[in-house]
């Protein structure tokens, strides 16, 4: 598909404001009863750069999305849009928020719904048809532009939903899981629609607990666990720092239960799922590690040997799986 | 099998409190009004509000009055209540009687004219004597009715000699002697009196409108509110009902911001520059809107089907309407700020909206409610619009007059947003 060149941004683009940081988060602390949601979380996003926010369900992006936006009013700490205060009318000019939920008004057309949020951003007139045909377009609506948003399939509801939080041609987009229960033909499209929109220059926040999407559509990457980053940057940095130049290998054997976790254990393994994962400093060891295994009575059913990805970065930092 | 079943169904019960209020305290809550208004508990049954003018200050006249104010179920008030006791206003004269029962300070009024203690029972049209009036609001078909019977038993009981004289006199003049000239007249005047009724039953009147025999004391009615009107009850059901079905509607319509805060629309629709406040007043006129559109159909159906007189009466409605409106969209706005849940504004707002249309009037006039239920009615907005409405369609007094109502309802639909508004706080950040 070629996506549609995005309409003129708001006049409030002057110079000053597009040298400032798109969005700078400074030692946010958020706490609801017991539960610490974020904790001394910074960060900072640059502009035209797609920053994945990765974690599992519960890890705190949701918070820190709800806070930079407004929705959560963080304890300690602070957040700017560029160089405006979180909450000010600058910058929810400035922001533009998918949420994880299906935010919509399921009796409003497609139309209907692009429009009512375009007012409420104090668009009007001829510049609100404009971004509704061109958020339309972009979402690969406009055929369905008079259908109700209640009668939409799963994935094109996402896609309004999406299309409804950059009705207002923002600078800087918060995407908050918005492949959730979608097919994997409409996540597809989703990415495609993500890529033009980074095209068009917007910065954006990108949050998943779906290591691939963060691998895919990410420049840096933030890796958040109990409401803490405890790693950012690039894919292949994050990769370096955990694992230097090991290599990974996953390996099924046959054999009692029992003996495989203790032979895995012996060889400073992990078991999940029936699949033995290791770490060795080069791929050439992994023929001695399968010499021992069959020496210990296990039949080889299958073996890999991969680079470490963000999931195994996420795992090595945390020793828990990204999904759990 | 069975057991699993209904131990699964108390279980979820126990747990959906709005079930469970629909289920135990609403039911109690309408017995408990209802026994109260019909079953004459803490022996408050509602008096009759009465003025009384004694033009003829005479003995029977006063006898009379004496006997009206010994009835129980009878509030005679000869003049009108004044919140300063040290300075009474004067007594009611016929003429401010009058203007008395047409702005509803009472369903009835009786005037004892001068002369009538000349003759102070007759037994038949033109027997002498002046008839007392009975001026009545016909919205009330109960009062006029009871308060004519009463006034025929403080007759017998309270003017006894006055009965035996009179008693004498029509002996002699109808059965002394009974002599061929005394049969004649009696008969000719019994004649007399078939053919009157006969003409006014022709004539559709009932004896009470016409005037005719109905006791030893002559009464004459006449209603000085409603007469000319075609159907008497259908403007007080309309705005009665109507209002209570707007409590429903404006609650129902205000439960949207329930949905979209769970929906997480709410969340998007404050993250722009909409503000709670600029919400909430949105909500507000929205509601307001639709609540009045829906008395305007309701009261177009009234005209079109049962011949309410909309038309005269436009700036009366439309500020009435208004007002209402108003005030329930804001009742609804509150109940939606107060509730976690969809499930839990359908039982607060159908037990509270019951309640008030119960006490208010919506379903049963409150001119017929005990006292203390009247006041109590005070309390809840069907009351004040009901009687709004009243003044505008039954008594056709003029916008200015709808002051208090118009007051109240704005006041209340303000306190009651204003409520909301900080209620709703909860919503605008975690």
């Amino acid at each position: 598909m070629n996506a549609p060149s995005m309409p003129e941004a708001p006049s409030q683009s002057s110079s000053s404001l597009l040298e400032s940081i798109p969005l700078e988060v400074v030692s946010l602390v958020k706490r609801f009863g017991p539960v610490m949601a974020v904790d001394g979380v910074s960060l900072e996003l640059r502009g035209g750069e797609c920053l994945g926010l990765l974690g599992p369900n519960g890890a705190g992006k949701s918070t820190l999305i709800r806070g930079i936006v407004g929705r959560v009013i963080p304890d300690t700490g602070s957040i700017s849009v560029f160089g405006f205060p979180a909450n000010t009318s600058e910058a929810r000019a400035a922001l533009g928020w998918v949420p994880q939920e299906l935010a919509l008004y399921p009796r409003l057309t497609c139309s209907e719904n692009l429009a009512a949020f375009g007012r409420y951003h104090g668009l009007s007139g001829g510049k609100l048809k404009e971004s509704v045909a061109w958020c339309l377009d972009w979402a690969s609506l406009q055929d369905r532009a008079g259908d109700l948003a209640k009668n939409l399939s799963g994935g094109m509801k996402r896609r309004l939903n999406m299309a409804a939080g950059i009705i207002h041609r923002p600078r800087v987009v918060l995407m908050d899981e918005p492949t959730v229960g979608v097919d994997p033909q409409s996540r597809n499209r989703i990415f495609e629609m993500i890529e033009a929109l980074r095209g068009e220059g917007a910065a954006m926040i990108y949050t998943t607990h779906y290591m691939e999407e963060a691998e895919r559509l990410c420049d840096r990457v933030a890796i958040i666990d109990h409401g803490r980053i405890i790693a950012q940057g690039s894919k292949d940095e994050l990769v370096r720092s955990a694992f230097a130049q090991r290599s990974q290998v996953l390996a099924r054997f046959d054999g009692p239960p029992g003996v495989i976790g203790v032979w895995v254990e012996q060889h400073a393994g992990r078991l999940l799922d029936g699949v033995a994962e290791f770490t060795i400093e080069d791929s050439t060891l992994i023929a001695g590690l399968l010499d021992d295994a069959a020496r210990s009575g296990l039949e080889l059913l299958d073996v890999t040997l991969r680079r470490p990805n963000l999931e195994s970065v996420f795992l090595h930092l945390t020793g828990r799986e990204l999904r759990d | 099998m069975i057991i699993p079943i209904v131990r699964t169904a108390i279980v979820s019960l126990r747990r959906d409190r709005a079930a469970l209020a629909l289920s135990f305290i609403l039911p109690i809550a309408f017995f408990s009004i209802f026994a109260v208004i019909f079953g004459g508990q803490h022996d408050s049954t509602a008096k009759i509000s009465v003025i009384l003018v004694d033009e003829d200050q005479s003995r029977a006249s006063l006898d009379l009055v004496r006997g009206l104010r010994r009835e129980e179920s009878l509030a005679i008030r000869t003049r009108p209540s004044s919140k300063n006791k040290s300075a009474a206003l004067p007594e009611y004269t016929a003429a401010t009687a009058e203007a008395a029962v047409k702005a509803g300070d009472a369903p009835v009024a009786l005037i004892i004219p001068h002369g009538f203690g000349v003759h102070p029972i007759s037994f038949g049209r033109d027997q002498g004597g002046a008839s007392i009036q009975l001026l009545n609001d016909s919205s009330d078909m109960i009062a006029p009715q009871m308060v004519a019977g009463l006034l025929q038993k403080a007759g017998m009981t309270s003017m006894p000699e006055i009965m035996a004289e009179q008693g004498m006199k029509y002996t002699d003049q109808f059965i002394g002697g009974l002599t061929p000239e005394q049969r004649k007249r009696m008969n000719g005047y019994l004649e007399q009196l078939r053919q009157y009724e006969t003409r006014q039953t022709a004539a559709g009147n009932t004896p009470a409108q016409a005037g005719s025999f109905n006791g030893p004391i002559a009464v004459q009615f006449r209603a000085v509110v409603g007469q000319n009107k075609r159907s008497p009850m259908i403007s007080f059901y309309a705005a009665a009902i109507g209002v209570m079905f707007l409590l429903f509607t404006a609650s129902g319509s205000a439960g949207a911001l329930l949905d979209e805060a769970e929906s997480g629309t709410l969340d998007r629709v404050l993250s722009s520059r909409i503000t709670m406040t600029t919400l909430l007043m949105g909500k507000l006129t929205y509601n307001t809107l639709l609540a009045f559109t829906q008395l305007v159909v309701m009261f177009l159906w009234a005209w079109a089907v049962f011949k309410l007189d909309l038309f005269t009466h436009i700036p009366g409605f439309v500020v009435m309407g208004l007002c209402t409106a108003f005030a329930v969209a804001a009742f609804g706005m509150l109940l939606a700020s107060i509730c976690r849940t969809r499930a839990q504004l359908g039982a607060l707002s159908t037990l509270l909206i019951l309640t008030m249309s119960a006490i208010g009037g919506s379903m049963f006039p409150r001119f017929l409610m005990p006292e203390a239920m009247q006041k109590a009615g005070l309390f809840t907005l069907n009351a004040w619009a009901i009687d709004g409405f009243t003044k505008v369609f039954w008594r056709d007094l003029p916008v200015r007059e709808l002051w208090p109502q118009v007051s109240v309802l704005l006041a209340v639909g303000i306190v009651l947003f204003v409520i909301s508004r900080r209620i709703a706080r909860r919503w605008e950040f975690a």
